[in-house]
């Protein structure tokens, strides 16, 4: 009799194993398929791409689309400014969330609980888009590159992600290098963040991420700047340009050159050119994020 | 940890004979001790205080016709008249209709759907399979919301569209559909847009809880004769139900303001009855026809009710389940 069970669960066992594997195969597909569709678009010549049909394949293989966007100075200046928001966000915001967490991880800092919580409390409440935008005005933020990264700096979140790594680090390595005579800085710097590299990669990563995929600091403090703009900003109005009036309202001339409707594989193309780079990273700091999300989940 | 706090806490005891003198010198004395701590945090907590404190006091805009060439001093206070007026605005309940419909069809299938994801990954046999789907899932957060706008609105177009092409082809539909001119559905696509970028993503912390479930629970329940759909619900959904509750009261928190990236870049004008959300209403307002103590006012609205809700999602999970994030 038991051998029978035995032999019915392994069947039902099996019957789900192979539903599990469809579905599971199927969810790749429908989220692969789109990039892979985008990708097979911006390969193809423009004018045969009006004929549709185009899936995971290019059916007139070029390269032009690629070099026609990579004359478009919007994009280049596009780029260079991307580029420089998100080393110089990332390394700065690396830096506060870091040293923010070694201090709050100190349980004989006198002034951990006051900070803790004025730290905590800017996830659940902020003052709101209007508010923060006359505050940049006053700052005299607007209009400059360091719009994209200063309000940004500190963010409650990573600190926490951080700090419980910190929290889970044999603490004897610190009190031996104050026995050594080493001050509070000291051991931050040599002993904390060296052995804090895999989440400092985690938080590298969600702050690069966040600076290059942010458009809307752009679009609302430095739309009518050319010098300033950025990638996600420079795709926005290249999309836009068939989605007639989808909110650009402080289009510049720039944008209404751009506006002018660009081909299907021309957009695919500035599409592909954005994402490309993050895709090439995230698959390798994968371990890395996974723990670092669920030391977030636990703390935060 | 215990060592150095230990130490600390006798220092200060053991000089302060006379406590309320003593102490205050004694606060000092540690401040210079942890001059180094000091230096490492207090630059950030006066930044925190300029970008996220300071916009708070911002909000006295919304108790005045605020006029940007003034000083605080010289503005003219209007008492609630802006709420009043937001309150009289029909187009305010529409757009709070909308932000409530789109962030409790966000709640429900953000929340459902990437614990199912993650039970069912759970149960994948096959180690590089189930790494593999776990890689892919997370592609989608990782792109921007403009890339994604751009991707759903090519997948759902007229001409050439996959979606209303396999429609075509299953012979459901006889005319291609185009989904992004009609109102009805954008809250629908909203909400699957979402899905299909964050699903993954979100699974991670249930993915993280359920790898911690005591390995035994399962084979007892085996042995027990348990299938494996028993199996999920008796043993993997309560083995993570305190990881649950908290990202619930987390998002319950945010009910109200669910942001507006992905509302911006999916809209169009021909939608904007049903897409516009409390962020765009206030930035159309406050900033692009420049009434910003309007403006002021809806933001501020919004704070509040984020807050009152956070507070009451988080006093219902104590009193029920005894999980609270606070």
């Amino acid at each position: 009799m038991a051998s029978s069970k035995a032999f019915n669960a392994t069947k039902a066992d099996k019957i789900f194993d192979i539903i599990n594997f469809i579905i599971m195969a199927l969810i790749m597909v429908v989220t692969l398929y789109p990039f892979l569709n985008v990708l097979a678009i911006s390969l193809n010549d423009s004018t045969d791409t009006v004929r549709g049909g185009i899936y995971i394949w290019p059916r007139e293989f070029t390269w032009e689309n690629y070099k026609t966007i990579f004359s478009y100075t919007g994009l280049i200046v596009g780029f260079k400014n991307t580029i420089y928001r998100t080393i110089i966000g990332t390394v700065l915001g690396l830096i506060s969330s870091s040293m923010l967490a070694y201090t709050l991880s100190r349980q004989d800092f006198a002034s951990r609980k006051f900070v803790s919580t004025f730290l905590a409390l800017t996830m659940y409440f902020s003052g709101g888009l209007v508010p923060t935008y006359m505050l940049m005005r006053h700052l005299d933020l607007i209009g400059t590159f360091w719009i994209y990264i200063l309000p940004g700096i500190v963010s409650a979140f990573n600190v926490f992600v951080i700090r419980s790594f910190i929290d889970g680090l044999p603490y004897a390595l610190q009190e031996s290098a104050t026995l050594d005579g080493a001050n509070d800085f000291k051991i931050y710097y040599k002993i904390i963040l060296p052995l804090c590299k895999p989440v400092l990669a985690t938080i590298a990563l969600f702050l690069a991420v966040g600076q290059w995929n942010s458009w809307f600091d752009n679009y609302l403090y430095n739309g009518n700047k050319p010098h300033l703009t950025t990638l996600q900003y420079e795709l926005m109005k290249v999309l836009a340009s068939t989605n007639q009036g989808s909110g650009m309202a402080n289009a510049n001339d720039l944008a209404n050159q751009m506006a002018q409707v660009s081909p299907e594989s021309i957009k695919m193309a500035i599409t592909i050119v954005v994402t490309l780079p993050i895709l090439f990273v995230y698959p390798f700091l994968q371990r890395y994020f996974v723990s670092g999300m669920t030391l977030g989940a636990v703390k935060a | 940890m215990k060592t150095l706090s230990a130490q600390a806490d006798t220092r200060n005891v053991s000089v302060t004979p006379n406590p309320q003198k003593k102490r205050k010198k004694g606060f000092w004395r540690t401040v210079v001790r942890q001059r180094y701590l000091y230096l490492m945090s207090v630059p950030f907590v006066i930044w925190l205080f300029v970008f996220n404190y300071l916009p708070i006091w911002g909000w006295t805009m919304a108790f005045q016709n605020y006029k940007p060439a003034k000083s605080f001093f010289d503005q003219k206070w209007v008492g609630m008249k802006n709420f009043v007026d937001l309150f009289q605005d029909e187009r305010f309940y529409l757009v709070l209709r909308n932000t409530l419909a789109m962030s409790v069809m966000g709640l429900i299938a953000g929340f459902v759907i990437p614990i199912a994801f993650a039970i069912f990954l759970n149960e994948l046999r096959g180690k590089f399979f189930k790494r593999t789907v776990q890689t892919v899932s997370y592609l989608p957060h990782f792109v921007s919301w403009v890339v994604v706008a751009g991707i759903i609105t090519k997948m759902l177009s007229r001409d050439g569209g996959v979606v209303n092409e396999i429609l075509l082809a299953l012979h459901i539909i006889d005319e291609p559909i185009q989904f992004m001119a009609k109102g009805q559905w954008f809250w629908g696509i909203v909400t699957v847009s979402d899905v299909w970028k964050e699903t993954g993503w979100n699974a991670i912390i249930y993915l993280a809880a359920i790898a911690g479930i005591d390995g035994e629970l399962y084979e007892a329940a085996r042995v027990d004769g348990a299938g494996r759909f028993r199996q999920m619900w008796n043993i993997t959904l309560p083995g993570i139900r305190t990881t649950i509750s908290v990202l619930l009261i987390m998002s319950i928190g945010h009910l109200i303001g669910i942001g507006f990236e992905k509302q911006f870049q999916l809209s169009n004008s021909l939608v904007t009855d049903y897409s516009e959300v409390l962020d765009l209403y206030a930035l159309k307002y406050g900033i692009n026809i420049g009434r910003f103590s309007y403006g002021t006012a809806i933001s501020m609205f919004t704070s509040v009710v984020s807050i009152i809700l956070l507070l009451a999602a988080n006093g219902i999970m104590k009193k029920t389940t005894k999980e609270s994030i606070m």
